[in-house]
């Protein structure tokens, strides 16, 4: 009895504490903030407030954290040159968890009790979705980095005014990649291997179906898989049972990995094919090896190589503080952060409404993932690039596209 | 004929996806037959398992059998600890008490790691090379992974049998498991013996850990979440406190996942499965090898 | 009508009149701001899924994983009505909770002949069965999701409905079918022996418990503008059932507190983005290590716990068991 008290005490005590340090941290924050909106916002506030609603835990946790890294190298940067607009920029970040309910309370949260101007991401598409009818409602934009469904910024043939997005849509680089795989590649059939539990992955294998049949490609194949499977031996032996031509995977690089290694170990030895989502090269390399990397190719918004100063000094940057080089969702990430630092310095203002129709407006912003002009529809035209791998397994540019 | 071999070779597939249900089920099985604790941490366990033994071959440059240990090792002082402070105080509670205090256990185990190490999958370095063994003049294919899973599992599947039958801490667990009171009273001592099981299912899931780390070669603090749950599934499928029937389970239910993607509706798989486990338990509603004990009015 | 127009009853129609004006005069003037709205909405969902949940598994004792499953059929259902039959909300959400219903008599018939963690893992089951339907069902979007819901649901819908779950609930579990529920959870052979139908009373059971499921799932739809199956797993159940636990199995009005006060937790540890998810596991281990039987334990917290104190405790506990 005596034992059960002490160890429920000792973890209460062990509780207080972490509350504690973790009070001081953002109180301190939360201070500067109210200083910042609350005395000083009838007159020009002194800081820049960006939000960040990103799921940094829950089953996409690593697609939120990995797309941070990237927004905080660039918030740092931004604040080291000087700010926006000569004013430091103050980011408060949320958690939402990978929820719905908790990704509209967050929106909520930022745009009414912590007055941000502009508000990054979330990371998921069905989490942009509850976000973008708050964000009108309280006309104030947000900026998604990877929410790639259409109805994110047109829904019903309106366009959703106070939503953009810096990323492909699913049609265009999906369309791309079947384009890539029936000229460049001469396949005639093509097997796919889909996430059914996401949209991205759906999108993807939809619009590449799409373009792969109209030049003259046929699609012999599907096989859907789930978000935490690991074995795909099952799958890929009905692959390579009905013998196609390519094999298109869109999906994200952890299970690309697995999906690429274990094809080969089967024996697969034809291209497989993937969009953006594959971009993390040093974890393929790791996790399949160079043998395996052999006849793959995935569209990109950039290549990670490039002689360009300021992917390279992304790249560098982002080794120096995470140990590894940035994947697609990290270079987003700080493409999101820039973009909406351009839009401020457009608008010249604070005023959220005006970021807005600067964001609208924007033309030849030159971003890591390529240059980015706003279309119509707030989706972005940019290039895009196809990688693949040398013998040793390091990324090469195989062509760019458009 | 083709045809004949294309199924020879799902078979083959099923039986790896199953072992390694059956592995994670095992050690979850310990824990859950004796003390009937639905111990959802046991995942994160497996997971905290393939960390150790990451790390193990990473920086202290130990071999499969090194790695292998030490995993086991961490996983049993923290399987003890857990016992000790989380679950302890709730052994006289309801039992979905103490799930909910296995779900934070869960919960901080995950968060934690996630906290420390970040998010992201990191590589299994490679510390066996993969060999491809063909069967049937090379159209049907094993790989030497494989066969180890399949071994492990049946060696541990035997031994822990063997412990729980004839050791007497086996017998002292069996006797908790019956009636703790009564065991009490014959003198076994619960608390070690609650412990020693404990120790037991976390030693396996820290080996789990590390084989499934090497037979994916990717590991991440998310990695337990859905073992653990397929581990609770295929224990209770053979029969709550069945061995053999944890190991039966998890085969049986990489078989069916299996079958359903090659021969039916991939996109309906876990509905499939589900189904077919919810018609196994109204045919047999105490799992496949459970005794369907009387209650004693 | 008499029993009806009680001194107490009246006291307490007075007492919830009075918050509900309380709240929605400080919504309109502003007071409670747009982010606390969005709370007080999440907390009322909560509460009507958690006392909906305690009634199967709290009072009648069956272990149920499968939840969520419940809400998103009332959750989809509902949105179908209002978005694609232009159907108004009232009946959406009737519509929505019939069907949850149904499901549940359907689902419950079979499956409740299992006990304990069987019943667990088959509805377990029944949830991801129903989640991967919706998932491949093109008519209500798939994996994408489902959008363009409008927002019916306000501090009046989430408030009423409340209400009604509670006591609705509440006077089931007080007539003599409760009583038999109750009685099914202590000892089913016994209560077998006693000539109650335990399949009967489980079902029912199951099916009121579903029905609330689908009304609170109806609610969440029209707020929350989107709906996507995987917003209904499995943890989504794990969330209802941590109410239910921490509340007190068998406490209704412990699940109504529980639900409250984790989502004033909730607002609190939004601020602690990085370790939110640890402190959240360190406050169930605490929580149940201090309280193994929940807040409340299976006591309900009403007038006659006042009335209990004057009369040093002569009385025995006014609900529950």
């Amino acid at each position: 009895m005596k034992m059960r008290k002490m160890l429920a005490v000792t973890l209460l005590l062990a509780f207080v504490l972490v509350m504690a340090s973790g009070c001081g941290n953002t109180n301190a924050t939360k201070t500067d903030g109210a200083a910042a909106t609350g005395t000083q916002a009838a007159a020009e506030p002194s800081e820049v407030v960006l939000g960040a609603n990103f799921e940094l835990s829950g089953p996409v946790a690593v697609y939120g954290q990995t797309k941070m890294n990237g927004v905080e190298i660039a918030i740092d940067e931004i604040n080291k040159n000087g700010g926006i607009l000569g004013k430091q920029v103050k980011l408060i970040k949320y958690d939402n968890k990978g929820d719905d309910a908790e990704a509209l309370s967050l929106t909520t949260r930022l745009m009414t009790e912590d007055k941000i101007v502009t508000m990054l991401g979330p990371v998921t598409s069905g989490r942009v979705m509850v976000a973008v009818p708050v964000s009108a409602q309280f006309k104030i934009p947000l900026v998604t980095g990877s929410g790639t469904a259409p109805a994110i910024t047109v829904a019903d043939g309106k366009v959703n005014e106070y939503a953009f997005r810096v990323c492909y849509t699913d049609a265009y680089q999906g369309g791309l990649a079947g384009k890539f795989a029936a000229t460049s590649l001469g396949g005639k059939t093509a097997a796919m291997l889909v996430n059914q539990n996401d949209d991205y992955s759906i999108g993807l294998a939809e619009a590449f179906k799409g373009t792969f049949e109209q030049n003259g490609g046929q699609v012999i194949e599907q096989v859907s898989f789930t978000n935490d499977d690991q074995n795909f031996n099952t799958a890929l032996t009905k692959i390579i049972a009905s013998n196609p031509d390519v094999l298109f995977v869109p999906a994200y690089y952890e299970q690309d990995a697995l999906i690429t290694k274990q094809a080969r170990e089967l024996g697969f030895t034809k291209p497989i094919i993937g969009g953006d989502g594959w971009d993390s090269a040093d974890y393929l390399l790791q996790t399949a090896g160079a043998a395996a990397l052999q006849e793959v190719y995935f569209v990109n918004h950039y290549f990670s190589g490039d002689s360009d100063p300021a992917v390279k000094a992304f790249v560098d940057a982002y080794a120096a503080k995470y140990n590894e080089t940035p994947s697609s969702f990290s270079a987003l990430g700080y493409d999101t952060a820039m973009f909406v630092k351009n839009a401020i310095e457009q608008a010249g203002s604070l005023d959220p409404v005006k970021i807005r129709d600067a964001m609208a407006a924007t033309k030849d912003f030159q971003g890591i993932t390529g240059n980015l002009t706003m279309g119509e529809n707030h989706d972005p035209i940019k290039s895009a690039v196809v990688i693949t791998f040398d013998k040793d397994g390091k990324p090469i540019l195989k062509e760019k596209l458009q | 004929m083709e045809q004949f071999y294309v199924f020879l070779q799902q078979m083959v597939n099923g039986l790896s996806l199953g072992s390694i249900y059956a592995l994670i089920a095992l050690g979850y099985t310990m824990v859950y037959g004796i003390i009937k604790l639905i111990n959802f941490a046991h995942g994160d366990i497996y997971m905290v398992g393939a960390f150790v033994g990451y790390f193990a071959v990473n920086y202290l440059h130990l071999g499969f059998l090194g790695a292998l240990g030490v995993a086991m090792a961490v996983c049993v002082v923290l399987g003890i600890l857990i016992e000790r402070i989380a679950y302890k105080p709730l052994r006289n509670a309801t039992r979905i008490a103490a799930l909910i205090t296995a779900i934070g256990v869960s919960f901080l185990l995950e968060y934690t790691t996630v906290f420390a190490l970040g998010a992201q999958s990191r590589a299994f370095p490679e510390v066996l090379s993969n060999v491809r063994i063909g069967l049937f003049g090379n159209k049907v294919f094993v790989t030497n992974k494989e066969l180890l899973i399949y071994g492990v599992t049946l060696v541990l599947m035997i031994l822990l049998q063997f412990i729980v039958k004839k050791t007497k801490t086996g017998k002292a667990m069996r006797a908790v498991a019956f009636d703790r009171e009564a065991a009490m009273l014959m003198g076994v001592n619960i608390d070690n013996t609650i412990s020693a099981t404990f120790a037991l299912g976390s030693a396996l899931a820290g080996a789990a850990g590390v084989l499934v780390g090497i037979y994916y070669s990717a590991i991440s603090p998310l990695m337990g979440v859905n073992p653990g749950l397929k581990a609770f599934v295929a224990a209770v499928l053979g029969g709550i406190g069945s061995i053999p029937g944890a190991a039966l389970g998890g085969v049986v239910m990489g078989v069916i996942e299996t079958m359903v993607i090659a021969y039916g509706q991939s996109t309906y798989r876990d509905a499939v499965a589900f189904a077919i486990l919810i018609i196994i338990l109204i045919i047999k509603p105490s799992g496949i090898f459970g005794s369907n004990a009387r209650e004693k009015v | 009508m008499k029993r009806l127009l009680t001194r107490q009853n009246m006291i307490i129609a007075a007492v919830l009149l009075a918050v509900y004006l309380i709240v929605q005069t400080l919504l309109s003037v502003g007071i409670i701001s747009a982010f606390y709205e969005t709370n007080l909405v999440l907390g009322g969902i909560g509460v009507i899924m958690a006392v909906s949940l305690n009634l199967i598994t709290g009072f009648a004792g069956q272990f149920t994983l499968g939840h969520a499953g419940f809400m998103a059929i009332g959750a989809y259902f509902s949105a179908v009505m209002t978005v694609k039959w232009g159907m108004p909300f009232v009946l959406a959400l009737l519509g929505g909770s019939c069907l949850a219903a149904v499901m549940g008599f359907l689902i419950g018939l079979p499956t409740l002949r299992l006990k304990g963690d069987y019943l667990a893992i088959a509805t377990l089951g029944m949830g991801e069965v129903i989640r991967v339907v919706l998932l491949n069902t093109k008519y209500v979007g798939g994996a994408a999701g489902l959008f363009g819901i409008p927002r019916l649901t306000n501090w009046t819908w989430i408030f009423v409905s409340a209400v009604v779950t509670v006591l609705c609930i509440r006077n089931l579990l007080w007539s003599s079918y409760g009583r038999a529920c109750i009685s099914v959870r202590e000892d089913e052979v016994a209560a077998e022996i006693m000539g109650v139908d335990i399949t009967r009373y489980k079902v029912l059971a199951f099916v009121v418990g579903a029905f609330f499921a689908g009304l609170g799932g109806g609610l969440y739809a029209h707020y929350y503008y989107f709906l996507q199956p995987g917003g209904f797993g499995f943890m989504k159940s794990i969330e209802y059932l941590v109410m239910v636990v921490l509340g007190g199995m068998g406490s209704m009005t412990g699940s109504v507190m529980a639900a409250l006060a984790l989502t004033v937790i909730n607002i609190f540890l939004q601020s602690y983005a990085a370790i939110r998810m640890i402190l959240y596991a360190l406050l169930l281990i605490v929580i149940m290590i201090f309280r193994p039987e929940g807040l409340m334990g299976s006591k309900e917290f009403s007038s006659a716990m006042f009335s209990r104190f004057e009369r040093r405790g002569d009385r025995g506990s006014a609900g529950g068991q």
